[in-house]
């Protein structure tokens, strides 16, 4: 009896060791690649590739959710507030949930899904097929070459996307709310300017960018960890998306938390 | 100026509780070939990475053409890397480029070439090793294991290193594809040493190194059971080798 206590104590000072670990690997890659952020060669064109290559896997699926998520949330909300009569009130509802929530968190998730995934992949099957090595040989700073433009262009491409969540969702909302549910055009748009504020859409923005950030340092470092072979990148892979999408709604409570007090 | 343009010395690596190179104490001659031979996982690879400073030692020093890698800052080691060209087990190609473009790689990295320049003298080092200017401009994706091999023994030799690694360069190929690839990296080693050129080949295949080798360092366990030249490792009484030669 006691000594099954005393294994399972143990294994779970094993378990924290190894997540201790884990977190202090990922913080020490996360300043290792932000120092190599700030030192020449500055390579832009593969900034603007990675910018070019998110926008590009990540454009259509962010039409096809905002779009719906924006007509969804319209008619949701018209059938709760017709009870009080309220169903003006949807314009700006859905704006404000757009620019603080909607936008960047779902954002957040669909890049994870695509492009975290893709920069463990990426990079991950340059591991096991030592072309890591082989830069590292030549001279060049792997983690400058390949995480930097990496996390650099999710940092720079979700807000972005985020924006264009923004604009197609309030879209989506206002062809259901005057099309559909036969609000006044005017009255939906010109509630909107009396309740929202500046600092919604700056909480927007800055939580997508910390997304990006987030995400593409997670892709990335999932990435370099790659042991083993192409069951080791698909594990990899995996790991990028899981804890990418994890870490995006963590966060999003914490910085709505934080931000809602500053802005 | 030494003899040995590789020197290592009291060369210590453990990994976890394992120690992989146990107290290595030799040196690789300049100008010749020396074949680095072992069953695997003797630490043939793990040497390898100590020579460009990839791996630290945990104790003892990697001195390479007179300097001590392991004492020097990262920035410097970086530069100091141009004097190496590797070959990789599987070449190792980037496959986001053609072979083309993996040539010119360092050379646009780290040359101030013009676009003409390195055109032509990428599309040199192709036909050197044998790639045709169809096959250039195909991913490696595309190209046979042996072809592969080739684009990168040319990208390699792209900034005209003094010392030529190849890690397991032909596993992976049929016997005729294997000879062809030893041919290449002979002629490599004899077209080069004029200016200085030592190759060291890691490998696995006893027939092609007593062919091909000027000295051969046998490793078993991370330790160098016998450094010879070619005729008197033949002639090793080392029961180890022995088993190995009658391969
Ligand atoms: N990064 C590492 N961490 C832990 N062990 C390693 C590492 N690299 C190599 N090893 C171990 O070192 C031993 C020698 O490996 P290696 O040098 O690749 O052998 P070889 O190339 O001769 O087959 C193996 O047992 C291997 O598991
Ligand atoms: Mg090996």
């Amino acid at each position: 009896m006691k000594l099954m206590i005393e294994k399972r104590i143990e294994a779970l000072g094993v378990y924290v060791l190894d997540v201790l670990e884990g977190l202090g690997e990922f913080t020490n890659f996360t300043f290792k690649t932000m120092f190599w952020t700030f030192r020449p060669p500055y390579r832009f064109k593969l900034l603007f590739e990675q910018i070019y290559f998110i926008g590009n896997k990540s454009v259509f699926i962010i039409f096809l959710t905002s779009s719906f998520t924006g007509a969804v949330f319209a008619y949701q909300i018209y059938v709760g507030m017709k009870v009080i009569n309220a169903d003006s009130f949807i314009g700006p509802l859905v704006t404000i949930a757009l620019s603080k929530e909607l936008a960047p968190v779902l954002s957040g998730l669909v890049v994870a899904g695509r492009c975290g995934a893709a920069m463990a992949a990426q990079i991950g099957s340059m591991k096991v097929t030592e072309q890591i090595d082989a830069l590292e040989v030549m001279g060049i700073n792997s983690y400058q070459y390949l995480a930097v433009p990496r996390i650099l262009g999710a940092t720079f491409s979700l807000p972005l996307l985020s924006a264009i969540f923004l604009m197609i969702g309030y879209g989506g909302a206002w062809l259901i709310g005057t099309k559909v549910l036969l609000i006044d055009e005017v009255t939906f748009s010109s509630k909107i300017s009396d309740f929202m504020e500046l600092g919604m859409v700056t909480e927007g923005i800055i939580k997508a960018t910390v997304f990006g950030f987030l995400i593409g340092v997670i892709g990335t470092y999932q990435g370099f960890n790659v042991t083993g072979g192409a069951e080791g990148v698909g594990k990899g892979t995996n790991m990028a998306v899981v804890w990418g999408m994890i870490t995006v709604l963590v966060v999003d409570f914490f910085l709505t938390s934080f931000l809602t007090k500053i802005l | 100026m030494s003899d040995y343009s590789i020197e290592f010395k009291n060369l210590v690596k453990i990994f976890g509780q394992s120690t992989i190179l146990d107290n290595l104490n030799f040196g690789i001659h300049k100008n010749k070939i020396t074949t680095i031979l072992g069953f695997s996982g003797a630490g043939k690879t793990t040497l390898m990475k100590h020579i460009l400073g990839l791996t630290m030692p945990t104790s003892g020093d990697v001195l390479v053409l007179g300097t001590a890698i392991n004492h020097l800052d990262e920035l410097a080691l970086r530069e100091f890397r141009r004097n190496f060209g590797m070959v990789f087990q599987y070449a190792a190609l980037f496959d986001f480029l053609t072979s083309f473009e993996n040539v010119a790689f360092p050379l646009r990295e780290f040359t101030k070439m013009s676009e003409e320049q390195i055109q032509e003298k990428v599309l040199k080092l192709l036909d050197s090793v044998g790639i045709s200017r169809e096959a250039a401009y195909r991913l490696p994706s595309e190209l046979s294991g042996g072809m592969r091999k080739r684009v990168g023994l040319a990208r390699g030799l792209a900034l005209d290193p003094h010392i030529m690694l190849y890690d397991e360069p032909t596993s992976g190929l049929d016997p005729i594809t294997t000879h062809m690839v030893y041919d290449l990296m002979r002629d490599t080693h004899y077209n080069n040493v004029h200016h200085g050129f030592t190759s060291v080949i890691i490998s696995h295949d006893i027939h092609a190194t007593l062919k091909y080798s000027d000295y051969i360092v046998f490793m078993e366990k991370g330790r160098v059971v016998e450094h010879l030249d070619v005729e008197s490792f033949k002639k090793s009484e080392n029961p180890v080798i022995r088993r190995f030669l009658e391969l």
